[in-house]
């Protein structure tokens, strides 16, 4: 039976980081997917924070294939179907060198971040599945099971890189299986335009590119949001919401991307582009308060397997490469010493998470998902309400802004009672604070 | 001669030289070379609304579909009987990952023939160099058999198999449908042709190329050893010179007479459907013949004159 120093199940942003570091590290390295090659199964938006991955591969720039550096970040409140309110933010540094967010399309960028990891020395095995954990008498976990004929495979330790719907962990009973609640579905489709018609649209030129976040009732009061992002030759656009708000409104994801590109604040961005792509994923949104134990005899869960993503910031392969490279480096210097995967050494892996903005930013945050599920106006009233006021405050009609004004605090009154947007207020900051 | 729908040829051509192998009555494992292409996965191809050109950008290549019936034929006469099966490719770089795909499922050599020069053959280019390519296998390590798939997906051409067979002077079998009896010893093989209007089974002696036809057999799974060998094992690379190519002006585009004069898309005739009426099933058969003959009169004549030679035949048989 083939053994290794560890198993890496999964070839996403963090699979790819844990298994190229221990690759470099001198650790002999497997790395199991599923797909027919790294990035068929992998869905994103798409952001790269450059950060995350120089830490890993300090000179990414000159040979991944990378779309756009964001030069400009909209963000966007809509309704249904009429109205958008916005702020942009162009920054002339966000033009200069070194670049810090990027958009790229994560079929190439993910078979690029797979040739690195191959070059570095990680044996690379696709189209197979992991169907489950070996252990030994103790419960240690000592390998993983494949669906191939003569397929267990040993390792000193596993790590589960095994995506948002972390099967892997679940079915050998490590964490308990992902609940509705902590995760959004998102539907994403790619339009290709030429890149003279997409660089005047968005009033861009050379390499740069816009990102727009957005957010309100375009996701029909449900909790979630929308994006459309710049390529070299298309745009990115999705929207997703949580789980258990799609299934109480009997809605799909289909439908709210459909209104999304219909709504006349981006039909016009897209109009005449050709989709080619069309893709969903689930994006485990819990937040701290959802996370999983992370490491235990033999193994550890890193990215999205784990649940490490910021919904509020939108990031996530941020914190799923920085996560893949903790592990690694937790497991590196284990070797170097001698010692063996114990859930006690392993838990050097959960400090360096904890000693991050990784652990940090997901505590910051972690009363935001409950704060959206419990309190819908955050996401349809008051966008609604804002987009109402900006209206009215816009249109030229005679009548005294005064009067206006003081028509738009009534209706916010009259919709949420003084009492409520002042508890919103508190809320609101203290999800955010 | 009846209308037996089973045909059932001899063929009786011997090659002139019984064994390439310098001991010819020694048992030998059989190596037996497998020819593949990698091929865009036609199931996602589009074609360009204006030039009417494949536009192959982002469309994921395979091995061509045919060619794995070929391969999993050899594989499992390597189960039955031990081989050795190298197998090979003309193509780009990255045809390195449909090698290696063949290499999982238990293909035991790889090698990819690859050269600049290489680029814009045609089907009689082609087959010159991976004729060339054999015959330098074939030194190395005496060939038994070669198979291949009956065409590719992307050429739909069928004539590169038969074409390394006329350039080696190899048995040809084409469209085998299925191997029957294969004795090494004795250099023969037995197989089974798909024919129009049935099954031949054919006796040939070796070395023979067999282009293998769809549904022959399926596919195995790899087990988890192979995909160990495949991320493993080292893809030959030949270039013009390793595969023993003297004549450069047949290879490439130098060497490929063929010319795409012009591409087009069939277009959708405006003509509107008919409903062909009747009362009952048979009416309604009988009103669309009818239909028929009247607007193609020669398909009328032309029925009734193979009807009545049928008949004739009947009274003479």
């Amino acid at each position: 039976m083939e053994q290794f120093d560890v198993i890496v199940v999964g070839a996403g942003p963090a699979g790819n980081a844990a298994a190229y570091t221990l690759a470099k590290g001198g650790l002999n390295v497997l790395q199991l997917e599923r797909g027919e090659s790294p990035g068929t199964k992998n869905v994103q938006g798409a952001i790269l924070y450059a950060d995350a991955l120089e830490k890993i591969i300090p000179d990414f720039r000159d040979s991944a294939p990378l779309e756009r550096h964001v030069a400009e970040q909209r963000m966007w409140l809509m309704d249904e179907n009429q109205s958008c309110t916005g702020v942009s933010y162009r920054d002339a540094r966000f033009s200069q060198e070194p670049f810090n967010r990027y958009t790229i399309i994560r079929a190439r960028f993910d078979r690029w971040f797979s040739e690195q990891v191959k070059a570095a020395g990680a044996l690379v095995v696709c189209e197979t599945t992991v169907t489950g954990l070996l252990r030994n008498d103790t419960g240690k976990v000592i390998g993983v099971r494949t669906e191939r004929e003569q397929g267990d495979i040993l390792a000193g330790c596993v790590i589960l890189a095994d995506g948002a719907n972390a099967l892997v962990g679940s079915r050998a009973g490590l964490r308990p299986e992902i609940d509705g609640k902590n995760m959004a579905l998102a539907v994403k489709e790619v339009l290709f335009l030429p890149k003279e018609t997409l660089e005047a649209r968005f009033n861009i030129g050379g390499k740069q590119g816009v990102v727009i976040e957005i957010a309100g009732n375009i996701t029909h009061g449900m909790a979630g949001t929308g994006f459309l992002y710049t390529n070299k030759d298309s745009i990115a656009i999705g929207i997703g919401c949580m789980l258990t708000d799609l299934k109480r409104q009997q809605l799909t994801p289909g439908q709210l991307l459909e209104g999304l590109k219909q709504h006349p604040a981006v039909a016009p961005l897209i109009d005449g582009a050709e989709m080619k792509e069309y893709s969903a994923h689930l994006i485990p949104e819990g937040g701290y308060k959802a996370l999983p134990q992370l490491v235990g005899d033999g193994w550890m869960i890193v990215g999205d397997s784990a649940g490490f993503v910021n919904a509020v910031h939108r990031e996530g392969s941020n914190l799923a490469m920085t996560s893949g490279r903790f592990a690694a480096e937790c497991l590196i210097d284990l070797h170097q010493a001698g010692q063996n995967a114990t859930a006690a050494n392993l838990s050097g892996y959960k400090q360096r998470l904890d000693d991050s903005f990784v652990m940090a930013d997901l505590k910051k945050y972690q009363h935001v998902p409950d704060l959206l599920n419990d309190q819908p106006q955050f996401l349809g009233l008051y966008p609604r309400l804002v987009g109402d006021a900006a209206r009215q405050m816009l249109v030229v009609d005679g009548e005294p802004k005064r009067a206006k004004q003081q028509r738009i605090m009534a209706q916010f009154r009259d919709k949420r009672s003084l009492l409520g947007l002042l508890g919103d207020a508190y809320r609101f900051w203290r999800a955010f604070r | 001669m009846g209308l037996a729908r089973l045909l059932i040829c001899i063929s009786t051509a011997v090659r002139k030289q019984f064994n390439n192998s310098p001991f010819p009555n020694i048992v030998h494992a059989m190596h037996i070379a497998v020819c593949i292409k990698q091929v865009p996965d036609s199931a996602q191809i589009r074609v360009h609304p204006v030039t009417n050109t494949i536009m192959r950008q982002g469309v994921p290549a395979i091995v061509n579909p045919f060619d794995l019936f070929a391969l999993e034929e050899a594989l499992r006469t390597k189960d039955q009987s031990g081989a050795h099966i190298t197998v090979l490719t003309m193509g780009p770089p990255q045809a390195e990952d449909a090698l290696r795909k063949c290499l999982s499922y238990g293909a035991d050599r790889a090698i990819l023939i690859t050269d600049k020069v290489f680029s814009g053959a045609d089907t009689l280019a082609t087959s010159y160099v991976l004729a060339s390519a054999l015959r330098t296998l074939d030194a190395q390590q005496p060939l038994d058999l070669i198979f291949t798939g009956k065409q590719t997906i992307d050429g739909d051409t069928a004539q590169v198999g038969p074409g390394i067979a006329i350039r080696l002077g190899y048995q040809l079998l084409t469209y085998v449908s299925a191997i029957r009896d294969l004795d090494a010893d004795a250099r023969q093989i037995f197989v089974e042709r798909r024919a129009e209007g049935g099954v031949q089974v054919l006796q040939s002696t070796l070395p023979a190329v067999i282009t293998m036809l769809e549904g022959a057999n399926e596919m195995r799974f790899a087990d988890m050893p192979g995909m160990f060998r495949a991320a493993r094992q080292e893809v030959e690379r030949w270039d013009r010179e390793a595969a023993g190519i003297e004549d450069i002006k047949q290879v490439g585009l130098k060497g490929s007479p063929t010319a795409v004069a012009q591409v087009f898309g069939p277009k959708p005739r405006a003509v509107k459907a008919v409903r062909i009426e009747g009362e009952t099933p048979a009416a309604q058969a009988e009103a669309f013949v009818e239909r028929l003959f009247a607007d193609f009169p020669q398909l009328e004549d032309a029925l009734l004159e193979h009807l009545d030679q049928l008949a004739d035949l009947g009274a003479k048989s």
